[in-house]
């Protein structure tokens, strides 16, 4: 069967070969244009006057849009409306785009948008945290607030007390590949999208809303991103529109792609957080009570910010069973980029959240760290032992006991209300600790940072539990259409994107399963909104659950009826009939799959299917913060080890080992590939990725020389990544699990290694902010030799 | 002006070329060879790697993003498309990445392709160092690791070794041009773009065109085209000055060339002072140290090149040249205050000699990432010890000030004493009157006075046997 094998990446020969076609890489119409924006450089003001005359003059230069110049909706927002895609007198931030220069080439487009003479009416930005709480700068009336028990008068009345506050910087996606679209105008008006974009729907609707056409009259493809991370999932909107603006108004092709350092100005990024913590244990580090203040500084537009918040607070306990839990989000506006979808969506904010609690609980009652997160794990849940595939019980003896007083007694819930069913990090932890040799290295780290006063070590294990599903309920459906050819070959098309990380091969693995074919027989498909409408964003990690069990649907309707016919034929049961190694059986009668396909097509029997899936059980309220949002959680661990020098916060990442939840694995290979990128990812977010405004609101780290993203020497000198064996208790496809977003959060074990590391070099606690940058690791050294 | 090249093993002849169109927007532009991606257009991040080769055989990984046409006027260019081989086949480290699980969005793959093709060719199998200059944002680099070490024992493929020798027809040089004006007294040019042939040829060029902007490796100047989209005007481009790169030692001095890359300059400082050569193994990348010139990491006068800091400790001479007329000055008076430097109109670099001395130098480079960054601090200590007293300091940083700049207060406190705990962090107290160094986005004034500082501690705790490099950690 073609499920659960470590294929190559379907465009692996064609990436080798540079012969994988991006956006940039189209052929382009002989007579195409080319956009660039001109962009705003304050902060906040108003737009006086706007003298383009030179803009239109430089060579090269056809048309120059401003906002007076669009004919229907100027917004290209996915969800408030309050995000035009060309500003119309407020400036909001700096960086954002003011008008658009259409000219005959990039380069001209470039040349030319600087020279706009813009006069403003400047005001004072809203720029930090407290600029936006002191003028009550936010979306949504106020805070949102999860809580479940009673947290203040479990925290009074706890035997231990401690508060901290943890900063916690933002991340640029880099994508490799910068934003890009491609607007062909088509006859009456229709117009054909080329767009680099998680969300071929959304910019199929923002094109259609700017144009002023149903949706019907735009088809918006993508057959492959150079990367997205969530960074394409809102911010391609405004070139794809700008590009169709400009194609309906000049009836040309028109092209945009952001040079690196546009798109690093322009679009948003992760959200910086700042979590103010109190909490309240036992002797035994057992947490009794916790408040949470999330400060989330959403930029300018509301983009997809308040489902971000509301992630941070559904993972404010990551994988720890919480009786008395406070969480309360801010969502800060500022006059900086939009901030915007990022691998984890939130999550991973959320989550180092409560893991710095816990290193801190630890090192308050001078407990190993490890010990305390076990203290507070969930119970894990009772193993499933009837699993057809039979490889969902981890071995007996590497199973803990579940704390008694919660083991089969009552339900165990997260803070908003949803009972945790599916706990297996008790085994999970381990078997990593076991394969990582946890305990006899923390005893070498001890004795290594004894005998070494300038270099230090530090090692820490943490876990990860992420939830399954879009908060926003409704986005969790799929669609998927599915041809088989009289020859017997099989187009494949559904609604999710192809970024890198593999969805196109492991969907293509289910349908080749489906039909009992090796996957060559399967031809993988540009996303194309015209073959499958009203799709979701490709994120939230959901491409294989939902586009797999789509195609799985549209596969099945296909073969059902190749089984009717020939179950017709040869007088049997049409569930008798087998598809299987290239083969269909029907009673004694054996048939290549190019001959059952020549045969239904003969006996005139429809080839083609749709396939829909939505997911089950999902529904919950997410302003009273509670219900089941998930379907299911992604489990993981992580083990790393680092050095850091304490003259100067110089680090290494020395060995990760990595354990983690894919379910049944579709694709191995793939699997491992995203937890290998998710922990580097993961790790460059929380140590060398920093982002620098100034005073003005300018982002100072605009370009790959100045933002650091982790390099090939960056990567653990030892990394040791294994899949944990076990199904999916809930019934996804072929029992597997998502695999996109959790590893990331597998780095947030390199931010506490470095927390340990740095807390050997005296007695107080060194509340590390991230990124963890040489410079804040050894402001934290001294804090700690000093014992403030 | 005229150039011409072989591209993928076919040669190429381009008349009337715009001297700064970049080798990657012709690719992708004007040949529509488009496996040549646009990352960064500033030369970081590695997508748009190609390989060039050199008359004598010399294969290098360039950034094609920053690599200006005229550039590779005699020298052969390889792309993905000829690195895969004719009728399709794969390349060793082609297929390697494939089986290996090595691209997943793909964008980064051709460059780390290209990388890898120049390593194999050249035998290199440090991959960390070869591949620093290639940015991949899905694998996590392991399977990419992997991948390189697979394929480092398949033979070359012979389609890659047609670029070891090869020969190109002789541009006319279509009236004055290019070539050794030199020669009989003729005249040079005034606003053509010009490339000598010759350091001679060179001075002449430029003492008529002293406003001309000069183009060597491109590193930084390339930029100021991509990003800063200046006009360059005039361009005298350095790289048929085959006399600028020479290195010649004698027992008392290495003087080496201006046009001296970074990568060559490396091996000459693995004997005689290796951490120097640690630290230029991570000047910019691969990619950045096979272009970039010593001359022009002077010349450039940044505050924050790593070049002249080694140089300045190491007690090096600058040779200038204008026309006929040449002068040396010790290095660091070059450097007169941000953005200037004691240079005349029409006066370049010519070379510049480290004396001998035993080797007492180590090189401090703090960055936000280990390769492939700006320092925020680039300390060099030189200091000599007889008799357990301090005979002779030279420390210099880059970083610090608005020019590399000798910490001489440092220097005064050290020399002459002994050569304990007591003295270094006396000396230590020196620095705030050295230094009154900046805040910005690669780090605050404090960090970088105190690590400035802790670099003298970390340069005498290394003299006494102590363990104090991360890099030295095993797991």
């Amino acid at each position: 069967m073609s499920v659960a094998k470590p294929l190559p990446h379907d465009a692996a020969h064609l990436h080798v070969t540079g012969q994988a076609r991006y956006v940039d890489d189209m052929p382009l119409p002989a007579n195409t244009l080319h956009l660039a924006f001109g962009l705003s450089t304050i902060a906040r003001g108003r737009i006086i006057a706007m003298d383009l005359a030179a803009v239109r003059a430089a060579p090269g230069v056809v048309m120059v849009l401003t906002a007076q110049d669009l004919p229907f909706a100027n917004d290209v927002s996915p969800s408030a409306h309050d995000e035009p895609l060309l500003a119309t007198g407020e400036v909001h931030y700096v960086g954002q785009p003011l008008f658009a220069v259409v000219a005959e080439s990039h380069l001209a487009a470039r040349h030319a948008a600087p020279l706009g003479r813009i006069d403003y009416a400047e005001e004072t930005p809203i720029l930090t945290i407290d600029e936006a709480m002191a003028a009550d700068s936010r979306f949504e009336d106020g805070p949102r607030i999860y809580a479940k028990g009673d947290a203040r008068t479990a925290i009074a009345a706890a035997p231990h007390r401690i508060e901290g506050r943890f900063e916690i910087g933002g991340q640029e996606h880099f994508y490799l590949e910068g934003q890009a679209a491609l607007a062909l105008p088509q006859e009456g008006g229709d117009m054909v999208v080329q767009s680099s974009t998680q969300h071929p729907t959304e910019v199929q609707h923002k094109v259609a809303e700017a144009l002023g056409v149903p949706m019907h009259a735009v088809r918006v493809e993508i057959r492959r991103m150079g990367g997205g991370f969530g960074g394409k999932e809102s911010q391609g909107n405004a070139l794809a529109v700008a590009c169709a603006v400009a194609a309906s108004r000049t009836g040309r092709p028109c092209k945009m792609r952001y040079d690196r350092d546009d798109d690093m100005v322009i679009t948003g990024k992760r959200h910086d957080f700042r979590i103010d913590y109190t909490v309240g244990f036992d002797d035994q580090g057992r947490v009794l009570g916790v408040e949470f203040m999330h400060y989330a500084r959403c930029g300018w537009a509301q983009d997809l910010s308040l489902p971000v918040a509301d992630r941070a607070m559904l993972h404010a306990d990551n994988a720890y069973l919480l009786d008395h839990a406070r969480i309360e989000s801010h969502r800060l506006k500022t006059n900086t980029q939009s901030a915007t979808a990022f691998r984890g969506f939130g999550g991973p904010q959320g989550m180092v959240g409560i893991e710095r609690v816990m290193d801190h609980v630890a090192h308050h009652l001078g407990r190993d760290p490890l010990e305390v997160r076990r203290v507070n794990y969930y119970a894990e849940a009772t193993p499933v032992s009837d699993r057809a595939r039979g490889l969902s019980a981890p071995p007996v003896e590497l199973r803990s006991t579940p704390p008694e007083d919660i083991a089969g007694k009552k339900k165990q819930t997260t803070p908003y209300g949803m009972e945790v069913e599916d706990f297996i990090l008790h085994a999970m932890t381990d078997k990593l600790a076991q394969s990582g040799e946890y305990h006899r290295r923390r005893q070498a780290v001890a004795d290594w940072n004894a005998a070494n006063p300038v270099l230090k070590r530090g090692l820490a294990l943490t876990p990860v539990k992420f939830g399954i599903s879009f908060t926003l309920t409704h986005l969790n459906q799929a669609g998927a259409l599915v041809h088989v050819y009289q020859d017997g070959s099989i187009h494949l098309n559904h609604g999710g994107t192809e970024m890198g990380q593999g969805l196109f091969q492991k969907v293509a693995q289910v349908a080749a399963a489906r039909f009992g074919l090796d996957v060559s027989a399967v031809k993988i498909t540009a996303t194309d909104t015209g073959k499958v409408p009203n799709t979701s964003a490709t994120a939230a990690s959901s491409g294989s659950d939902l586009n797999g069990m789509a195609v799985k649907a549209a596969c099945d309707t296909i073969r059902d009826r190749m089984a009717e016919h020939l179950a017709q034929l040869h007088q049997c049961a049409p569930a008798g009939v087998r598809f299987a190694e290239g083969e269909v059986c029907a009673g004694e009668a054996r048939y290549s799959f190019a001959e059952a396909a020549q045969m239904a097509y003969a006996a005139r029997v429809s080839l083609s299917a749709t396939g829909f899936y939505a997911t089950p059980k999902v529904e919950w309220d997410r302003i009273k913060g509670h219900g089941r949002p998930f379907f299911y959680f992604a489990y993981g661990v992580a083990l790393t080890e680092v050095v850091i020098d304490t003259l100067t916060g110089e680090n290494r990442i020395l060995r990760a080992d990595l354990l983690h939840d894919a379910g049944a694995s579709l694709n191995p290979a793939l699997d491992i590939g995203q937890i290998e990128g998710g922990y580097v990812q993961g790790a460059g977010w929380l140590t060398m990725e920093e982002l620098v405004w100034d005073k003005a609101g300018r982002l100072r780290t605009h370009a790959p020389s100045t933002y650091k993203i982790p390099a090939i020497s960056d990567r653990p000198a030892v990394f040791n990544v294994a899949l944990w064996d076990g199904d999916n208790r809930e019934d996804t496809i072929y029992r597997s699990k998502a695999v996109g977003e959790p590893p990331l959060m597998l780095g947030i074990s390199a931010l506490m290694a470095l927390s340990d590391a740095i807390a050997a070099c005296g007695p107080a606690y060194p509340a590390l902010d991230a990124p963890a940058t040489p410079e804040r690791i050894l402001a934290a050294v001294n804090r700690v030799r000093d014992g403030i | 002006m005229d150039i011409s090249f072989l591209l993928n093993g076919d040669s190429v002849v381009l008349r009337d070329i715009s001297p700064t169109t970049t080798a990657l927007d012709w690719l992708r532009e004007t040949r529509g060879l488009t496996a040549t991606k646009e990352g960064c257009n500033e030369g970081d991040c590695g997508a748009c790697t190609v390989m060039v080769t050199d008359p004598d055989g010399t294969s290098r990984a360039l950034n094609a993003c920053i690599l200006f046409l005229p550039q590779l006027d005699g020298r052969a260019l390889r792309t993905v498309e000829g690195i895969t081989g004719p009728d399709g086949a794969l390349h060793p480290v082609q297929q390697a990445m494939i089986e290996h699980h090595g691209s997943q969005c793909g964008f980064c793959t051709p460059g780390f392709i290209a990388a890898m093709a120049v390593s194999h060719v050249n035998g290199e199998t440090d991959h960390d160092t070869a591949l620093a200059g290639n940015l991949c944002r899905c694998t996590g680099y392991a399977p990419i690791i992997r991948a390189a070490k697979a394929a480092e024992d398949a033979p070359v493929p012979d389609w890659m070794t047609s670029d070891r020798s090869f020969f190109l027809p002789e541009i006319s040089a279509g009236g004055s041009s290019n070539q050794g004006f030199d020669e009989g007294g003729g005249k040079p040019p005034v606003g053509d773009t010009l490339q000598p042939r010759s350091t001679d040829a060179l001075a002449i060029a430029y003492l008529a065109n002293p406003e001309a902007t000069l183009v060597a490796g491109a590193t930084d100047v390339g930029l100021w085209v991509t990003k800063q989209m200046r006009d360059l005007g005039q361009v005298i481009f350095l790289n048929r000055c085959e006399d600028l790169n020479r290195i010649t030692q004698d027992e008392d001095a290495l003087s080496i060339g201006a046009g001296v890359t970074i990568a060559r300059l490396i091996p000459l400082m693995d004997g005689a002072h290796p951490s120097f050569a640690a630290m230029l193994r991570r000047y910019g990348s691969a990619q950045v140290r096979a272009a970039a010139t010593i001359g022009g990491n002077i010349a450039n006068g940044s505050p924050i090149g790593d070049g002249p800091p080694a140089l300045i400790a190491l007690g090096a001479t600058l040779h200038l040249r204008q026309g006929d007329t040449r002068r040396s000055m010790a290095l660091e008076d070059f450097f007169l205050d941000y953005g200037k430097q004691d240079r005349r109109p029409g006066e370049f670099v010519e070379s510049v000699t480290i004396p001998r001395q035993p080797d007492r130098l180590r090189c401090y480079k703090l960055s936000k990432r280990f390769d492939q960054d700006i320092s925020a601090v680039c300390g060099c200590f030189n200091i000599t010890v007889e008799n357990g007293r301090v005979s002779a300091a030279r420390i210099a940083f880059g970083g610090m000030a608005g020019t590399p700049k000798r910490a001489a207060a440092v220097e005064a406190a050290l020399t002459g004493q002994p050569w304990d705990e007591a003295t270094v962090t006396k000396a230590m107290q020196a620095f705030a009157q050295d230094y009154s160094p900046l805040s910005d986005m690669r780090a605050s004034a404090r960090y970088r006075l105190e690590t400035a500082a802790n670099m003298l501690r970390r340069y005498y705790l290394e003299d006494q046997g102590q363990r104090v490099a991360i890099m030295e950690v095993q797991p």
